[in-house]
């Protein structure tokens, strides 16, 4: 297991996953961020997620398939230019199946024939298992390109993101089904097939005869296309086992996105990913805590003590609040801060379980304090990345 | 739709199937799983129940369930429209899968419609169609906590179904929303207290006891001004629907809790 900073120092890919609203969008960003500030390196944050989250989450109007430089001075801090350099990326679903059907397809006739079919305009444009497959696609080709050095991805949310990493899989077996040599097969043989006649009547029935003619059609043209699909899928999850390659599972503390998190981490186990980090996200600084708890008892005995009143309101006197209203305000601190440390410490003992469920799966847990400001700049991105430390 | 566990831990009942159960009087909970949905929409309308159990052709649905791109969609939400159309329930709530792809599934039937020009399912879409774009039947909530990522993402997912879709917006709920730390006038002599521990205007004793409980809490006030300015945001886009809003529950509560006391909550809401 490697650090995260030196994952982020000589590692190659990085994907980042999570369950939804964990903050797992800055987080890549804010990695990216840190990545480029610090070291000598180009570093890529693309998202495969269909919302446009890390557009927001850098503070770009929008970007699409082309790849958008960070500009250098909105990274710099104190002064200091950044050792490295950042870009980011999202996925035109669209324009990202066009470029690898033109690159797959044996021909021109082919490839034209698959770009103007209205069964690959609707399938590429709005389904979700084509953006799972593509979003591959895209990661591939960053991890590949000489342009970048670290290529950090941004998943959608847990169970979508494993099915963005099984799309290979599902691609070489949609090849080897049954179902396409089918579809493909010649009609004359077909009406003789045994196997096929049963689907085919099922298929006729419901789908009606010229859609299953578009289908079948369509798929004939798709499977000029295997070799070089096929070779792509096995290329991706050949990367994503690579040495170099690590998986980041971010968290809050919460019940529902602990249990994603543990799922997670049992899904990448199974599937043979290195999994090197878990990051405990908008946790309560438990220093903070632990001085409140010890001063809160002295706050508790203190509010009954008048002459503890008077020395507050001698200290404030200038504003005149009444004793009454510090007698009452001091109260809600004592009770709002005693709930606030109820729940850091309760905070505290997830983390110990946390720690050892990511020691188990020879993982490092980080933490990442909660924030109490919102992100608006690249540089409170780098910051960000920078307040990131083991447990 | 997308089952991790999470809504049978909620409804206190143990893994929920495609078969649905009853978790309580009245209360009937199931999880989406496309391959079932494949099956039981061929026992229906092909009425052979033997072709979803039929050695190779079963293997075939599976796949075809699973990883042809859009049948999963429109098994999803057919299986829905199904489960109002017949009037099995008064009311089917659906907890939705992510964000990014809310858009495809429920819009899964206009898609198809276009592309099949007959056949079973272009009549069947049309149905679904009717059910999905009846704003009197069918309607979006869409939930999210008050922070800048998650409210921007309302905005434009409300953006797209109205722009993209016929389907209506029937809510917009903030959940997860802190409360202040203190309130009206006292905020002020919060502030006060505050610049007199960080001077140094007090003892020793007293700023002390005063400095580290503060300093917590103004993490949370912080927050809590942050969301105000992400909520009102999101009332400005939201104005036609109102927005709703969910306290944020202890971290120690249990699901079952947290569910019993929103339901409070939802109920004077809805009130």
């Amino acid at each position: 297991m490697s650090s995260l900073r030196t994952v982020l120092e000589s590692g190659r890919l990085v994907v980042v996953t999570g369950s939804g609203g964990v903050g797992k969008t800055t987080m890549s960003a804010a990695l990216g961020a840190f990545a480029a500030s610090q070291y000598n390196r180009r570093v890529l944050v693309l998202t495969v997620d269909p919302a446009r989250r890390l557009a927001d989450a850098l503070g770009l109007e929008s970007f699409g398939n082309a790849v958008v430089e960070i500009e250098p001075s909105a990274l710099a801090r104190d002064g200091m230019s950044p050792a490295g350099r950042m870009f980011a990326a999202m996925i035109d679903t669209k324009a990202s199946w066009d470029e690898l059907i033109e690159r797959c397809a044996p021909n021109a006739d082919v490839r034209d024939k698959v770009l103007s079919n209205k069964l690959y305009r609707n399938l590429t444009e709005r389904f979700v298992h084509s953006h799972d497959y593509i979003a591959m696609e895209r990661l591939f080709e960053a991890q590949q390109s000489p342009d970048f050095d670290l290529v950090i991805v941004d998943t959608p949310p847990s169970r979508n993101a494993l099915d963005v990493l099984d799309a290979p899989r599902r691609m070489k077996e949609f090849f080897a089904s049954r179902l396409l040599k089918l579809l493909t097969t010649q009609a004359q043989s077909r009406l003789f097939s045994l196997a096929a006649k049963p689907f085919f009547l099922v298929a006729d029935r419901i789908l009606g005869a010229r859609f299953l003619t578009d289908i079948t059609e369509f798929f004939t043209l798709f499977r000029t296309m295997e070799d070089g699909f096929v070779k792509r899928a096995n290329q991706v999850e050949a990367v994503l086992k690579q040495h170099d390659t690590s998986f980041v599972v971010v968290t809050t503390l919460e019940s529902a996105p602990l249990h994603e998190a543990e799922f997670l981490i049992d899904a990448l186990r199974v599937r043979g990913y290195s999994l090197n980090t878990v990051i405990a996200n908008r946790v309560t600084p438990q220093a903070l805590v632990a001085e409140a708890e010890a001063a809160l008892s002295r706050l508790e005995m203190s509010i009954q003590d008048p002459s503890f009143v008077q020395e507050v309101v001698k200290a404030t006197e200038d504003a005149e609040p009444s004793a009454e209203q510090i007698s009452r305000v001091v109260s809600t601190i004592s009770r709002r801060s005693a709930e606030a440390v109820r729940k850091g410490l309760a905070e505290q003992a997830t983390l110990d379980v946390l720690c050892n469920r990511s020691a188990e799966s020879q993982a490092e847990l980080c933490i990442c304090a909660i924030r109490s400001a919102e992100i608006t700049r690249a540089t409170a991105l780098v910051a960000l990345g920078e307040s990131i430390h083991p447990a | 739709m997308d089952d991790k566990g999470a809504l049978a831990r909620s409804l206190n009942t143990s893994e929920l199937q495609f078969v649905a159960k009853e978790v309580s009087p009245n209360l009937f909970a199931m999880s989406m799983n496309t391959e079932d949905s494949l099956r039981e929409y061929i026992r229906l309308f092909v009425k052979n129940p033997l072709v979803s159990t039929f050695g190779p052709l079963a293997k075939i649905l599976d796949f075809v369930a699973n990883a042809a791109p859009g049948v999963k969609e429109i098994l999803a939400v057919g299986k829905l429209c199904w489960e109002v159309r017949e009037r099995n329930y008064d009311i089917v709530i659906v907890d939705a899968e992510a964000t990014g792809h809310i858009v495809a599934q429920v819009d899964a039937p206009s898609i198809l419609s276009n592309l099949v020009q007959v056949g079973v399912i272009r009549e069947q879409t049309k149905w679904m169609q009717e059910i999905l774009h009846d704003h009197a039947t069918t309607g979006v909530v869409i939930v999210a906590t008050p922070e800048e990522m998650p409210v921007l993402e309302t905005m434009q997912l409300l953006d797209t179904l109205q722009n993209t879709t016929k389907v209506g917006v029937s809510a917009v709920v903030a959940n997860r929303v802190h409360d202040d730390v203190v309130q009206g006038g006292d905020v002020a002599v919060f502030d006060l207290l505050w610049q007199a521990v960080q001077l140094n205007n007090m003892t020793k004793d007293v700023s002390e006891a005063l400095r580290a409980p503060m300093q917590l809490l103004n993490v949370a006030t912080q927050r809590r001004q942050n969301e105000v300015g992400n909520l009102e945001q999101l009332v400005a886009r939201s104005r036609q629907g109102g927005v709703m809003f969910m306290s944020v529950m202890d971290i120690e509560t249990r699901d079952a809790e947290v569910v019993t006391a929103m339901t409070h909550v939802l109920k004077d809401e809805l009130q």
